[in-house]
């Protein structure tokens, strides 16, 4: 019998995790990051769609999946629940882009660059190495993460599709 | 009370938030309709509360490919402005414009994106010193900035404002639409939380 292959949402602000043989999605990525973890062995997948860099810089912070460092937290965890051991996750990343050309000065529109260093700083703290990554630029991205493997599909309007 | 909680505001708040957007999207509309002399209809504003995960549903998904002019708005008024187009209906204004045949596709070129900015800007304005006018607020726009892309990037711009402050996005949308060619776009007014007191106080509504 064929193992019916789910397509699982994460919406902006939000996380969720997935096992061989269902595919998580995020849509529309823009300035946020998506943030996907993968077990190649157990074959647990996690993903993250965060809005800000740093919990503890907000003072409403009980959306965990709002930020890079709860989120991160959290995914490992729930990935754990799964089957998933830590020192076999890897990272990769996709997304804060800087979708309008104001003046980079402005903190505002620097946002996508600070999502990303936020993650970066994140995964390097729990021991997670980023192997791939396509973040930046001005455009917005939709991924899925394939659990068969790992893969990371990017797709863009005018910007191509790639795998990573 | 400094800010105002998006859950405590009332129907009172709500309707005079909708006026806001009636009166605003109502200048922005005549100005558009003289810029390409057809006629534009309106539709009732709409006053949105909307989860991050539900916000790009407005503009038809968070894949749906639109056209987004931003300003920055300071000033006594915090907050942003957005003026979007789905993609299909910048073609057809800009056509309208350049005097091309309405169904001509083919990619936006400099001068087009120039257009539409300008057209952002135009309309904008207008909605937003209609606001200033009603408010005696000072509203100061930012130059206008455009991108095309998926409804759900362009959001996330505003959006991200929002999370810093909650888990929920306040805006003003108004719907409107140029009967013959099918021009449907939406006037976004997004202000800050800081300011929707200040607006609200200033048309004598207690918060």
């Amino acid at each position: 019998m064929m193992n019916t292959q789910e397509i699982i949402k994460v919406g902006m602000a939000d996380l969720n995790t997935a096992v061989y043989p269902d595919i998580l999605t995020t849509l529309g990525l823009g300035s946020c990051v998506g943030i996907a973890l993968y077990d190649p062995v157990s074959r647990v997948g996690g993903l993250a769609h965060i809005m800000l860099p740093d919990s503890t810089q907000i003072k409403n912070n009980s959306n965990k999946a709002k930020f890079a460092d709860t989120a991160t937290v959290l995914l490992v965890e729930e990935m754990i629940k799964l089957g998933a051991v830590k020192e076999r996750i890897i990272a990769k990343l996709a997304g804060g882009a800087q979708m309008f050309a104001f003046n980079n000065t402005n903190e505002l529109m620097r946002i996508g660059y600070r999502n990303i260093a936020a993650a970066h700083s994140i995964l390097e703290k729990l021991g997670i190495k980023i192997v791939a990554s396509d973040t930046g630029e001005n455009y917005g991205r939709t991924i899925e993460l394939y659990t068969e493997d790992g893969k990371l599909l990017i797709k863009t309007i005018g910007h191509g599709i790639k795998e990573i | 009370m400094q800010n105002v909680d998006i859950d405590m505001l009332n129907t009172i708040h709500l309707d005079v938030l909708k006026e806001i957007g009636n009166i605003g999207a109502g200048n922005a509309t005549t100005a558009l309709s003289k810029l390409i002399n057809k006629k534009v209809d309106m539709e009732v504003p709409k006053v949105n509360i909307l989860e991050f995960k539900n916000l790009a549903d407005i503009l038809g998904g968070p894949e749906n490919p639109v056209v987004g002019v931003l300003l920055d708005v300071s000033g006594e008024v915090e907050g942003m402005m957005m003026f979007v187009l789905e993609q299909r209906s910048a073609h057809v204004l800009v056509n309208i414009l350049m005097g091309r045949d309405i169904h001509h596709i083919s990619e936006f070129n400099d001068m087009d994106i120039s257009a539409l900015s300008e057209i952002g800007n135009i309309l904008t304005g207008s909605y937003l010193s209609s606001l200033s006018a009603l408010t005696n607020l000072s509203i100061v726009p930012s130059i206008p900035h455009l991108a095309f892309d998926m409804a759900g990037a362009i959001l996330s711009v505003p959006a991200i404002e929002f999370g810093k402050v909650g888990d929920k996005v306040l805006l003003i949308e108004t719907e409107f639409a140029e009967g013959i060619d099918r021009v449907v776009g939406y006037f976004i007014l997004i202000p800050d939380i800081k300011s929707f007191k200040k607006i609200l106080t200033s048309l004598g509504v207690s918060v």
